[in-house]
């Protein structure tokens, strides 16, 4: 039994107010809030068991690398990677798809080349390969989606063609929670040598996640959305395409010797950290994973479905409401616009005042506004923790603001 | 010694006259209301001002008597109401006057501040700059 109200305990943040009134937190698609699980693993981490990691031969330090290196089991089994070793701690979904442009792309992108993506993709998913657009001559190829807010994984696989290098899709909309099916994509791409880059920053967070059964050759994560702290995350990376990779970040840790006029590198997956990492984030990431598995990620989805329809049946009952996206099995990420004159930050400055907070503006999806016609959006985005009386109190926030701004 | 115009102080003693935020929220949105939009043609890049969470456009109006007067329009309409503040503060005033004034003390005192959000708070600060840059540069010219 999915006993919300117990879960909103283990989250300190949740208890305040803001302006008055209870918190509603309806931005977890920018980036959610934190258990205590994670909040007294960092503490303890830093208090009791902190040293760098990977370099000294002390107590302490080989404590925090147990600790710091057990992440990477945790989150392969998390991602159902067959080898830990797969696994490359970074900062996120950014630096991910960052290092796969970098490191595996940009050695071999030819001019004319072709990098098939969706118009949904958030900027961590475009800019890396615009800058192979600039810099290289490579031709980024767009899929619409439909008017539901549907991809057609038949439309990226009738995009793919004999110049097509890299296939770049996300798993899951950060605007229109549309799902999308990526193990259909990455099938055909593997059948025909494209290599599959899968954003999953929303979808790690809301379903279980197989990267095996998915089979794409890059997948990558965030973790301050996952309910761990910021500046934490990871990239699945396929073995093969480790080996085939350059390394990005040159420092200490990513390298075997060093010598005047030589240096040779550190297995992969270390020849991509260089540097002292985020030790603790990455074992604050380690208990939020513990934290989301021991609730289980089916039930997690199962919760966020009911809310999901429940706010799909509320707020398409504004009829001054323009819900953008409609997807079946779409995730509880809900984009609206108000008709009328009142515009998306309108919107969120004035329900701030009820303690609603969502996001507004383009969401880093400039492509996808522009598809959709509009310049910004509101976004209620929900989480393991949300409940049905946090959408009231939303809907009672945005009945408010019609009356205000209609 | 008060800078400020009759225009401005109306507006001070009417947010200070509501005490609760949705009725002065009601009111800035209505001073956006009821300043004229600009035309479409007028919403240049030239005229926009960054630095702002919505879009907003500034432009000024030649004045034979040296004043700085403007117009402005924004496609939020809080903001709106707020340049129709800011309108009120500074519109027909002289290039000194303009650069005189202590802005954050001024719409301080509307408390207006506490109600807007950071991203928008920084708008503001973007077009209060901008007034003043054009109030720097008439005086320069």
């Amino acid at each position: 039994m999915y006993d919300v109200n117990r879960i909103r305990d283990d989250f300190p943040i949740l208890s305040r107010e803001v302006n008055g009134k209870p918190l509603v937190y309806l931005d977890n698609g920018a980036s959610a809030q934190k258990p205590l699980a994670v909040l007294e693993a960092m503490d303890t981490a830093y208090r009791h068991e902190y040293a760098n990691v990977h370099r000294g031969l002390h107590y302490l330090s080989n404590l925090a690398t147990e600790h710091y290196e057990a992440v990477r089991g945790k989150i392969a089994a998390f991602l159902g990677a067959g080898d830990e070793r797969e696994i490359i701690f970074n900062t996120g979904s950014t630096a991910g798809i960052n290092l796969v442009s970098y490191g595996w792309a940009a050695p071999r992108i030819e001019p004319g080349d072709e990098i098939v993506l969706s118009v949904m993709e958030h900027h961590a998913n475009i800019v890396p390969w615009h800058f192979l657009r600039e810099r290289q001559g490579a031709v980024l190829k767009w899929v619409d989606v439909d008017v539901n807010g549907d991809l057609d994984p038949q439309a990226v696989i009738d995009a793919m063609g004999p110049k097509t290098k890299i296939v770049a899709v996300t798993h899951m909309s950060n605007v229109l929670g549309t799902v999308v099916d990526v193990a259909t994509i990455c099938r055909a791409a593997r059948e025909r040598g494209i290599v599959s880059v899968i954003d999953g920053s929303q979808a790690a967070v809301h379903m279980p996640v197989n990267v095996a059964e998915i089979g794409c050759d890059f997948y990558a994560f965030t973790g301050h959305k996952l309910y761990g702290p910021s500046g934490s995350g990871a990239l699945y990376a396929r073995m093969e395409r480790q080996e085939e990779m350059r390394p990005f970040h040159g420092g200490g840790d990513m390298i075997r010797e060093v010598r005047k006029d030589a240096i040779s590198y550190n297995d992969p997956p270390m020849k991509f950290e260089a540097g002292t990492p985020g030790i603790v984030a990455t074992i604050g990431l380690g208990a939020a994973i513990d934290y989301v598995s021991g609730i289980g990620m089916d039930a997690i989805a199962a919760h966020e479905r009911e809310i999901r329809d429940y706010a799909q049946t509320k707020l398409t009952g504004l009829n001054w409401l323009n819900v953008q996206g409609n997807s079946k099995g779409k995730g509880a990420i809900f984009s609206f616009t108000m008709q009328g004159g009142a515009h998306p930050h309108d919107i969120s400055t004035v329900i701030d005042r009820r303690g609603v907070a969502v996001r507004a503006g383009h969401h880093c999806a400039q492509p996808l506004m522009t598809h959709l016609g509009v310049t910004a959006t509101c976004r209620a985005s929900f989480g393991l923790y949300n409940t049905r009386e946090e959408v009231d109190v939303l809907v009672d926030a945005l009945e408010f603001c019609q009356e205000l701004f209609g | 010694m008060s800078q400020t115009s009759a225009a401005f102080e109306e507006i001070a003693d009417n947010i200070e006259f509501l005490d609760d935020w949705e009725e002065r929220y009601r009111y800035v949105i209505e001073l956006g209301k009821a300043m004229e939009p600009l035309p479409e043609a007028e919403r240049t890049e030239a005229a926009r001002v960054h630095g702002c969470a919505s879009q907003v456009w500034i432009v000024p109006d030649l004045d034979g008597e040296g004043r700085l007067t403007f117009r402005g329009d924004s496609d939020a309409m809080i903001v709106r109401g707020l340049i129709a503040i800011l309108h009120a503060l500074y519109s027909g005033r002289k290039p000194e006057d303009v650069l005189a004034i202590d802005a954050q003390a001024e719409l301080g005192r509307l408390g207006l501040e506490s109600h807007l959000s950071a991203q928008r708070s920084n708008g503001l600060r973007a077009m209060v700059s901008r007034l003043r840059d054009l109030a720097g540069a008439m005086q320069a010219g």
